[in-house]
């Protein structure tokens, strides 16, 4: 029987009910969340056969994956063009303007000069100025995907926001120490 | 919405029965059993009408045991034999126990948990809090009249996955079925939540006997989803009583004291401790069996002193909590107290401070566990009234990973995912024609593998010979509802697969469970054949009974043929339940578990589409 086989593998949109775009409705991603989770969470097949319990612990298991991938801009525009067939290569591809590269190491030093000198307000400043950029960047890259269908551009671009989204946990390591 | 149903003759087969089910404090210093009573989670009482029972079990040379107040009596005089907070000790190692060298027991080294050698022969702490779950067990279904479906036992949400492993055992164990492990603060927080109908961002602080946890949870439309949790599994009022008492000791200028004279010490210092949250000072006179008096008075400024760093202790996991759950205390609504330890008043200074609002102590802080637990376990066991419906989306505490080169640890699942989840992660020989991989499964935040807990070990074997970096092999993590951790391995580059289960090294494995259930055995009354001949009945019978609810409700889904494969399962199984042995009833199950499999897929697909299309409308209406 295929039936079963059909929706589990089906792609994380079809599963909520959404339309394949990176310009997303996160209230209507999270109730269909809840609607399907609480369908399917195991807590609600705790009393029924082991094959129930183990099928829900599956399904649970599949929608909170496909609920963290979606949720998060940068997850769900990787795992988007992946099913456009236009794979962002992480790992392999790491070729990267080298104007973009130059203001990474800028900011990068600037992170560890005021890590250094335990500077909060510093280390603040140039957090709000990157969330600023991470900002638009996926404004940009929805219309890139959404509109424009650029998928070569948006590969590129979600490659740097990447690099922007590391130095971002950087910058909160570097706070969490200062500030401790 | 049950019309019809279809039981053999003298038995209950009613799927909409009320079925027993509790839920189980399981704490450090005290534990309770609640279930929910005509709508309402009550504590059950004893026989002498006391909610709690100690977490104290004292075992003697005729092999009687004690549980609780008898127990807890015995602890100045044998207190090698009597077992006090054996919580700290479940799923852990000799060196993960803080003061071990103050404590009166004969430490047995075992692999990955400790053992205590008592006067009855050796002791895991699992089998000492198989004793306290037994006790609850029997007051309940005394209480009940009837035998238990299940139950939820709680666990401190910072609990490791060897701790709760370890807990896990211990209730099946004492006979219970485990219908979930639930996280302490998620389960006061449903009581506080369906009490007080609370929507928004709740704090929950625990700080128990034993150990503290912080759970930030966001409270919405019948959704209870912890967003982050915190803690430490070693902080409690415990330590707060071992301040008094080193502090006592000081005073008084006491000598090394004897095993006896140190229990009776601790006593009066937790004693102390409790007057504190009542009055301003406590006067501490005793005589010690040294023949030395002690009379010293201790006032809230010096507890408070005295105890400031184990405060501090508690905020920082808290700020942690609030961080990783990307909010500030600003966002937090509410601030529920919960355990015992909350009541001593510098705790709740210190949490009013940081919240900034004076934290909620409207439910008892020593009750609200259990009652959480059995509001859980009753949903769980299938006793859902019209509306009383709600969702649990729990998180796993601390991050897992595998040990990489170098000692260092890759992490695989980071803390507070929601679970369940599932992670794959590949990974490559480093040697031309290596054709084995050792894997090392850990838990805990730091980077070096020796300062995190060390869950499982296994070998991955029969990897074809190829040159370093070719062979893949795919690792994956499950963590399933309760919180508990499998792993399976794969090579996967030639097609072959080697693929194993892995069990956690420290939980134990059925044969052990089988062995001390036998010896549990030989001094109780019934005896074991029977005993699993009758479990078997019970477990048959519930399938029996959630396979014909699932046909009532969804028979719609299967064709003739198919309908009648599972019929005859049923029978089948029916058939085997009459008789009196239980490999039989066991096979039989297996069957007509299979014939079920597919079933269930179409049902549990069925329901996501019901999911969506209720979506769908609403959205509309909107």
């Amino acid at each position: 029987m295929t039936t079963f086989d059909l929706d589990f593998a089906a792609d994380h949109f079809t599963l909520f009910g959404l339309p394949r775009a990176q310009a997303l409705d996160l209230g209507n991603l999270e109730k269909s969340f809840r609607a399907i989770q609480a369908q399917v969470h195991p807590d609600k097949h705790a009393h029924a056969a082991d094959s129930d319990r183990r099928l829900a612990m599956q399904w649970a298991t599949r929608v909170n994956e496909a609920f963290q991938t979606l949720k998060s801009p940068g997850k769900r525009a990787r795992y988007l063009l992946h099913l456009l067939g236009h794979d962002p290569q992480i790992e392999s591809n790491t070729a990267m303007p080298a104007e973009f590269l130059m203001k990474q190491m800028e900011l990068r030093e600037a992170v560890m000069d005021a890590r250094a000198a335990a500077d909060e307000t510093a280390l603040d400043d140039v957090r709000s100025g990157l969330l600023n950029e991470i900002r638009a960047d996926y404004a940009r890259l929805a219309e890139l995907i959404d509109v424009a269908r650029d998928y070569a551009a948006a590969a590129d671009l979600v490659r740097q926001l990447m690099f922007q989204e590391k130095l971002l946990n950087e910058i909160d390591d570097a706070l969490e120490a200062v500030t401790a | 919405m049950a019309l019809l149903q279809i039981a053999e003759p003298g038995e209950s087969a009613a799927p909409h029965e009320h079925r027993l089910a509790v839920g189980i404090d399981l704490g450090t210093t005290n534990s309770l059993v609640a279930t929910v009573r005509s709508g309402m989670s009550v504590v059950l009482n004893d026989v002498q009408g006391r909610p709690m029972l100690p977490s104290v079990v004292s075992y003697a040379a005729d092999g009687v045991l004690e549980v609780g107040y008898g127990a807890e009596a015995k602890q100045s005089i044998d207190p090698k034999n009597t077992i006090i907070s054996v919580k700290r000790f479940m799923g852990r190692g000799r060196r993960d126990i803080a003061h071990i060298e103050t404590l009166p027991y004969d430490f047995v080294d075992a692999e990955g948990m400790v053992k205590l050698k008592t006067i009855a022969g050796i002791k895991s702490p699992v089998e000492v809090s198989a004793e306290i779950l037994k006790t609850l067990r029997n007051r309940a279904e005394a209480s009940l009249g009837g035998e238990l479906t299940g139950a939820v036992i709680t666990v401190p949400a910072y609990f490791d996955d060897a701790q709760r492993q370890a807990t896990k055992d211990a209730a099946r164990l004492a006979g219970l079925n485990v219908l979930r492990l639930l996280n302490e603060p998620t389960a006061a927080a449903i009581a506080y939540g369906l009490d007080n109908s609370a929507e928004g961002i709740y704090a929950v602080f625990d700080l128990g006997g034993g150990t503290f946890d912080i759970s930030i949870l966001r409270l919405s439309k019948g959704v209870f989803e912890v967003m982050a949790t915190g803690g430490d599994s070693a902080l409690g009022g415990d330590d707060f009583d071992h301040r008094i008492f080193c502090w006592i000791i000081e005073q008084a200028k006491l000598a090394p004291l004897s095993p006896q004279d140190a229990r009776l010490l601790q006593t009066r210092a937790r004693e102390a401790k409790e007057q504190l949250s009542q009055h301003a000072k406590a006067s501490i006179t005793v005589k010690l069996g040294s023949g030395e008096y002690v009379d010293v008075v201790l006032t809230t400024e010096v507890f408070t002193e005295i105890t400031r760093t184990l405060v501090q202790k508690t905020l920082a996991p808290t700020r942690k909590a609030l961080r990783d759950a990307g909010l500030t205390v600003a966002d937090v609504r509410g601030v529920v107290m919960v355990g015992g330890s909350t009541r001593m008043p510098q705790i709740q200074h210190a949490v009013a401070e940081l919240f900034k609002q004076e934290p909620l102590n409207n439910l008892d802080p020593e009750k609200v566990v259990a009652l959480g637990a059995a509001i859980q376990a009753n949903l769980l066991a299938g006793n859902r009234a019209a509306g009383d419906d709600w969702l649990l989306l729990d998180v796993i505490p601390l991050s897992l990973g595998l040990e990489t080169m170098g000692g260092l640890v890759e992490k695989v699942v980071p803390r507070n995912s929601t679970i369940p989840i599932a992670r794959a992660q590949e990974f490559t020989t480093f040697k031309d024609g290596q054709t084995a991989m050792a894997i090392h499964v850990v838990q805990g935040e730091r980077e070096l593998v020796a300062d995190c807990r060390s869950l499982a070990r296994f070998e991955l074997r029969g990897i074809p010979p190829m040159v370093a970096g070719a062979a893949r092999i795919r690792v994956t993590f499950q963590v399933d509802a309760d919180g508990l951790l499998s792993v399976t391995a794969r090579e996967q580059t030639t097609g072959r697969e080697a693929r194993i289960e892995v069990k956690p090294s420290y939980g134990l494995s059925d044969d052990e469970i089988a062995t001390m259930l036998k010896d549990s055995f030989s001094h109780a009354s019934e005896d074991a054949f029977r005993r699993a001949l009758r479990e078997a009945q019970v477990e048959a019978n519930r399938l029996i009974e959630a396979t014909q609810s699932a046909l009532q409700d969804d028979g719609d889904l299967l064709s003739t043929l198919e309908r009648a494969h599972i019929d005859e399962a049923i029978a089948r199984l029916q058939a085997a339940m009459a008789g009196e042995d239980r490999r039989p009833i066991d096979e039989c199950m297996q069957a007509l578990g299979g014939a079920t499999n597919e079933f269930a897929a179409r049902r549990m697909n069925q329901s996501v589409k019901r999911a969506l299309a209720g979506r769908k409308v609403d959205q509309l209406s909107l």
